[in-house]
């Protein structure tokens, strides 16, 4: 039986705390597998839990899982008829129509290139299917999705370094951000955009990312601080 | 004595007056109550020629397993686009706004668990609505309303307690 906190391996069984007084449902993440009332792990990693009855496990991984409702950078690597086929990083090219963009109309359509980077957010995702992207909210806005346009830099880190980039316990981009001006683009399939003034600046602000993946938050301040002094010139 | 039902009673509870209910402005209110009626009377017709299967009825197995298979909304992550200094003002527009939609629907949560619930605002109207009612009876009715127990109580009390002339002795 795993504990919360320690490494689990798949197979292991996870004894949840259930009491029955608790109206709330248990929640199971990924990496966890339940049949019946046996909840089984199925990837190698840290039993997480949190308030109020969340369980899932931590790892670190690269190979990106297609799931419904994340927000992904993706490639656009063919035009076939309506639809172009993104490559996100999964074990399938996602699908991405035409009309899913912000203003496109069967008349009008976006200006989207092979080669393209694109940020959008699968809508479906499922085992035995393609999954779809798309480049538009629900209620018919881009809400900053989209090309992404006018140079920068991508690379691709892995997963768990893009979770830690986006919690908001994290002060990477914050710190970065006092300094320099800069704008970046994180994909839940561990691709991150940058682009900054120049192209010294894009390069520090990218290898700085990509260094954070196990440092904690007084290290990463210090880090930046060292960088900013490189770039301006002191040293 | 003309006995009254108790305050539990349903005479108790404010009842519109027939003379009332025939004026125009009250006829939606007489409609629904006859609409009510004439669905109770149909529901009984239906009862008695609704055939049931006559076995325990099946029980749906609780399910109280969600399985999520995202780690966005478990790790509370942001949203993947920003902009920092300026760089590209449309983008920092929109990650205020989404910021102040997080806070709001945040902040709209946690006054859900500290404000009454429905079900409390209802019961605490119920008794306001009687106390309202006991302004528009006289004294006279309020007191004849409550049971006859309570009037005896009562009207033992008020003897005891009312003030007589008292004849001064002479001396």
């Amino acid at each position: 039986m795993a504990e919360v906190g320690s490494v689990v391996l798949p197979g292991d069984q996870v004894r949840l705390m259930i009491n029955t007084e608790d109206s709330t449902r248990f929640v199971t993440g990924p990496g966890l597998r339940r049949d019946s009332d046996q909840v089984t792990v199925s990837k190698a990693g840290i039993l997480k839990h949190k308030e109020p009855n969340i369980y899932w496990v931590d790892s670190r991984q690269k190979r990106y899982i297609p799931t419904k409702g994340e927000n992904v950078i993706g490639i656009v690597t063919m035009k076939a008829g309506d639809v172009f086929r993104v490559d996100i990083g999964g074990s399938e090219q996602a699908s991405l129509s035409y009309l899913s963009f912000e203003g496109a109309t069967k008349r009008n359509r976006p200006d989207v290139k092979i080669g393209d980077l694109v940020f959008g957010r699968l809508l479906v995702s499922n085992k035995d299917m393609e999954p779809e992207l798309v480049c538009i909210s629900s209620n018919g806005r881009s809400n900053g999705m989209g090309v992404i346009r006018d140079g920068g830099f991508m690379f691709t880190v892995p997963l768990n370094l893009i979770r830690k980039l986006l919690s908001s316990d994290c002060n990477l981009l914050k710190t970065l951000g006092h300094h320099l001006p800069f704008e970046v683009a994180i994909g839940m399939n561990g691709r991150v955009w940058v682009k900054g003034r120049s192209v010294r600046e894009t390069i520090a602000i990218s290898n700085a990312i990509s260094s954070a993946e196990f440092m904690d938050n007084m290290q990463i301040k210090m880090m930046c601080n060292k960088l900013v002094d490189a770039l301006t010139g002191f040293t | 004595m003309v006995k009254m039902a108790g305050p539990h009673g349903s005479s108790s509870k404010t009842k519109l007056s027939k003379n009332l209910l025939q004026m125009k402005f009250m006829k939606r209110c007489t409609v629904k109550a006859e609409q009510v009626q004439n669905e109770e009377e149909r529901q009984r017709v239906i009862d008695d020629e609704h055939w049931v299967l006559d076995i325990p009825e099946l029980k749906q197995k609780e399910n109280n397993f969600v399985t999520e298979p995202s780690l966005v909304p478990i790790e509370d992550l942001k949203f993947g686009r920003m902009s920092f200094k300026g760089f590209n003002p449309e983008l920092e527009k929109l990650v205020k706004r989404l910021e102040t939609e997080g806070e709001l629907a945040a902040s709209e949560e946690r006054e859900k668990i500290n404000s009454v619930d429905d079900e409390e605002m209802a019961n605490r109207y119920e008794s306001l609505v009687g106390t309202i009612a006991k302004k528009f009876t006289k004294k006279r009715q309020r007191s004849s309303a409550k049971d006859d127990e309570q009037e005896e109580r009562d009207s033992v009390k008020r003897k005891k307690s009312k003030k007589e002339f008292m004849k001064p002795s002479d001396d």
